[in-house]
Order: structure tokens, then C-alpha cells, then sequence
């Protein structure tokens, strides 16, 4: 029920921004909504291949760009708190202003990069799940950054002196932290995640929709939705909302079993 | 009185005879002020510390007791004056030293990885922790307790696996600031022997207390500090049989500050 009245409010905004097309129409009464909802569901029962490949690509690539994005951002985060610099604080506020970059803007820039005539174009990446991970990791990296950043700092408020007291290098100092805080800190890994599974702007312009190359379950919903194939779309809808929710739930359990073993 | 007390000829002998033994003494500071936001924390203190039994630095709350040890440390630098631990600087002394807090720092980890980090970050080889980290578990009569969340020790534990990992590595000095604040009397009976213990090993033990009753029981030596200031420095018997100072005297005989 609540799937039907979600796909009518897409679609009535759908139509706005796709006016050419008229997907309601073909759409109209209660039956065709909920045996397109059969379809989807029997889609995923079935391991249709096509949704499959979609949601595999999808997760690699998403993954793919939290890994980079993580092994930059978190050590770059706990740098930003423990050092004392001039100017921290403007890039502390930086950091977090870039938390909500536009990834149609990141796309852009990174298909100006990629293109043809671009500083990067001879590598050939534009329109490739490799390009796809490069836009997301920029997406994504702030948002990681700015949230270890805040972890870190309140770790390192209670065990600094304890650091201080012991000599450590600021490398064992941010390596201790970082461990200490590693739970905490899969949140922080767990908001770039759902930031960069959910995210359309970016991989559509750098990555093309390709079938069976660059498609990912995001790009592949705006476009079957545009084409009026509801049941493919609704799958899709279907995967995302319920990957994204269980990562996290899992992350969540995760984490906060390890707070309740480690304090 | 800003100097502590006259030197005794004796005293000096029995001094120099621990120096011979101990690298880092004497600790001696030299018109020590420390201030923050235009507040004097520490006003103008000075001693000579050579005996390397336990000094304890006792005083009311607010007395600047956890100030001074952590200038003593070197985690706090000085406005004005010097410290110096034998012939070395604060920051080189540093090494040879470990500190615990009030409130126990505890890693999120097991209390065994709380003691193999400190052991990790000073470069023991690896095959060698292991053996340490039980020697000092045992000690601190915590064995059946290392593989326990550390944060989920009682509070005596906790202050004990401080204590423990402070002294894995054996280091020449262990500063304490109020070990046993806000402890049952059982716990404190517990951190007090290890303490004990560790002392009479030859460690050098300067602590803080505002616990009368502990610094009787465990001070070779007593500095009195009030509001920043150094106002009495004696061995512990001449201290609490008849203190020179009239504030001591006060604070000794229970009396709130006015």
C-alpha cells in the first residue's frame, strides 16, 4: 500500500520533470500498479539477471568509493583534529560545508576531468564504473572527513593526555584513536555509504546509464521510470531501500554491540 | 617558606646516597609560576626533592596539587621558573616517567591491550609482551580480570590497571595524581599496596593526595601546597607531628579553609 501511494507521488512528479512522456497513462487503475509490484517482487525471487548485474555494479561501485574515500578521509579527519594549525578552522568549516556538495556538480567536474579533451581524458575512464568511483569518493570523502573529524576530537579530549603522558608520535596517536574509535566511526562510514548508494547526479553524467556497463540501480530507476517500466524500476526501488536500510541496521548492530563489550 | 625547609646536613647525606642510586633526582624546581587566563594556579614554588621515597603533595581541593604534578610531567609548561630532573630537562625526564589521572584513562579495549598499547608504542619487540603485560596484571592482582572490557572494571580496578600500566615498563618515576578519589575503602586498601609495592621497588613516587589519612600512610615526604602555594616541605613524621606552617596546621587538624 505504501509502495503504491509513493510510486503515485513519484509519478505525478515524474511527469513535471519528464512532461514529454505520459507513463501515467499506462499506468492508470489499482491492478497494473500492483502486478507491477508482483512483477518487481518476483524479479528479485527469481534472481532476474539483468536486476542483478544492476545491484551487483551498484554495490561495487558504492563500496568501491566508501573504501577510498574511508582510507583518505579518516586518517585526514583525525589529522584535522589533533593538529593544531593556522587556518584549522576554516578548514574545519570547510570540511563540513563540503558535506553537502551537489554530486550533479561533482559529475560535472569530474566529466570535464575525464572528457576527451580534459586534463585526464587520455586515460579513456570517462563512462566507466571507474569514473563513476572517482565521483563518489569526492562525494563522499568530505562527508567521512568532517564526521571522524568530530569523533576523533572527542576521543582525543579524553585520552590526550594519556597520549601526551606516554610520548607517542602523532602517527600512534591518530593510529590509537582511530582503533578506539572504530566503531563509532563505521557510522561516520555508514552516512558516506547511504549517501553514495542513493546518489543519481554524479554517476548518470560520469558513468552514461550503460547497459550492461555503467547501469546502477539508481540511474537505472530514473530511467526505466521515464520509460514507463514500472515493474524493473520498482525491483530496483525495492533492492535499494531494503540494502540501504540493512547495511545500516547492521552497521548499527554492529557497532553498537562492540560499544556495549568495549564501553 | 616558598623554599621548602632547610636542608639538614643529614638529610643532604642520606640524599646524595639515593641520587648515586637514581637517575632522575634530584627534582628540583626554581620559582615555578604557572598561570592561565591571567588566574596564578601556581605561585612562585621552589623545592629540592633528592630522596627517591614517596613524596606525596598534599593540600585542599583547588590546591593546584594536579597542576603541579603535571608541570612536574611536562605537560603543562611553566610561565615562569624551571624544573629539572637531575641533570635532565622535563621533557627528556619524560621518557623514563608514566603518569595516571583522577579518572583513569581506560582504552576501549581489554585491560591486556590497554598494557601490550603502552608496550606497542615504546617499541618492545613483540615477543617480549606478552610476558610483561602478565608480570604486571599479576601484580596489580588483576590476572583473571585482563580479558575484561577495561571501561567495565569497577573503579578501584580501573585505577589499578592504570597503575599497572603505567608501570609495565618499570619506569624510574610514577607520578599519581589522587589515585584513590572517589574509591571505597576496600579499593583504596588495594591501589594503596600496589602502590606500596611499586615503591619499595625503588620507583620514585611523587603523588597527590587530599586525603590526610593516605598521605600518613604512604608519604616519606609531604609538600603542603595551598592556593599555588609551596607553604611547607618536611619528611612526613616532622610534617604531621608539627607542622612549621599555620595553614598546615589548620588543614592537618580538619579545620575548613576560611
Amino acid at each position: 500500500m505504501m509502495l503504491c501511494i509513493l510510486m503515485r507521488t513519484g509519478l505525478r512528479t515524474h511527469e513535471t520533470i519528464w512532461g514529454h512522456r505520459r507513463p501515467c497513462d499506462r499506468f492508470s487503475n489499482m491492478n497494473e500498479s500492483s502486478s507491477a509490484i508482483g512483477t518487481a517482487l518476483s524479479m528479485i525471487a527469481t534472481l532476474d539477471a539483468d536486476l542483478f548485474e544492476i545491484v551487483l555494479l551498484s554495490l561495487q561501485v558504492s563500496l568501491g568509493a566508501v573504501a577510498i574515500a574511508s582510507v583518505i578521509a579518516l586518517p585526514l579527519g583525525a589529522l584535522i583534529a589533533l593538529q593544531r594549525f593556522p587556518g584549522r578552522r576554516a578548514v574545519v568549516i570547510l570540511l563540513n560545508a563540503m558535506m553537502g556538495l551537489p554530486p550533479v556538480v561533482v559529475g560535472l567536474m569530474v566529466y570535464v576531468l575525464l572528457s576527451r579533451a580534459g586534463p585526464l581524458g587520455s586515460m579513456g575512464l570517462l563512462f566507466t564504473p571507474t569514473a563513476m568511483v572517482i565521483a563518489q569518493s569526492i562525494i563522499v570523502l568530505p562527508i567521512i572527513a568532517a564526521l571522524s573529524r568530530q569523533t576523533i576530537a572527542d576521543l582525543h579530549e579524553e585520552y590526550g593526555e594519556y597520549l601526551r603522558s606516554l610520548g607517542c608520535t602523532p602517527m600512534q596517536s591518530i593510529a590509537t584513536l582511530l582503533w578506539d574509535g572504530r566503531f563509532r566511526l563505521l557510522t561516520a562510514i555508514m552516512a558516506g555509504f547511504g549517501r553514495a548508494i542513493a546518489e543519481v547526479g554524479a554517476v548518470i553524467i560520469v558513468g552514461g546509464n550503460i547497459q550492461h556497463s555503467t547501469r546502477v540501480m539508481t540511474t537505472t530507476i530514473a530511467l526505466e521510470t521515464s520509460k514507463g517500466n514500472l515493474a524493473l524500476a520498482l525491483g530496483l526501488g525495492v533492492m535499494l531501500l531494503t540494502l540501504a536500510l540493512s547495511i545500516n541496521a547492521a552497521a548499527l548492530v554492529i557497532s553498537d554491540t562492540a560499544r556495549r563489550r568495549y564501553g | 617558606m616558598a623554599d621548602g625547609a632547610p636542608h639538614t646536613e643529614a638529610r643532604e647525606y642520606e640524599q646524595r646516597d639515593s641520587i648515586a642510586k637514581h637517575p632522575l633526582l634530584p627534582l628540583v624546581a626554581r620559582g615555578v609560576d604557572f598561570g592561565i587566563n591571567g588566574q596564578r594556579i601556581i605561585d612562585d614554588v621552589s623545592f629540592w626533592i633528592g630522596s627517591s621515597g614517596r613524596t606525596v603533595i598534599l593540600g585542599p581541593n583547588g590546591a593546584g596539587k594536579s597542576v603541579m604534578l603535571r608541570l612536574c610531567h611536562g605537560l603543562l609548561k611553566p610561565t615562569r621558573g624551571e624544573i629539572r630532573w637531575g641533570d635532565m630537562s622535563v621533557a627528556d625526564a619524560r621518557e623514563q616517567q608514566a603518569m595516571t589521572s583522577q579518572k583513569p584513562v581506560m582504552l576501549r579495549r581489554t585491560g591486556n591491550d590497554n598494557l601490550l598499547h603502552v608496550l606497542r608504542v615504546k617499541g618492545v619487540p613483540l615477543g617480549e609482551r606478552q610476558a610483561l603485560v602478565d608480570a604486571a596484571l599479576e601484580q596489580a592482582g588483576l590476572t583473571d580480570l585482563g580479558g575484561r572490557a577495561a571501561r567495565d572494571l569497577s573503579g578501584g580496578q580501573q585505577q589499578r590497571l592504570a597503575i599497572a600500566r603505567a608501570f609495565v615498563l618499570k619506569p624510574k618515576v610514577l607520578l599519581l595524581d589522587e589515585p584513590t578519589a572517589n574509591l571505597d575503602p576496600a579499593a583504596v586498601r588495594g591501589v594503596e599496596e600496589l602502590i606500596g609495592a611499586i615503591g619499595a621497588a625503588g620507583t620514585k613516587i611523587l603523588m597527590t593526595t587530599h586525603d590526610i589519612a593516605q598521605a600518613k600512610r604512604l608519604a616519606a615526604d609531604v609538600m603542603f601546597l595551598n592556593q599555588g602555594r609551596l607553604l611547607e616541605h618536611a619528611p612526613a613524621m616532622e610534617f604531621f607531628s608539627s607542622p612549621k606552617d599555620p595553614e598546615a596546621a589548620r588543614f592537618l587538624a580538619g579545620e575548613l579553609p576560611a
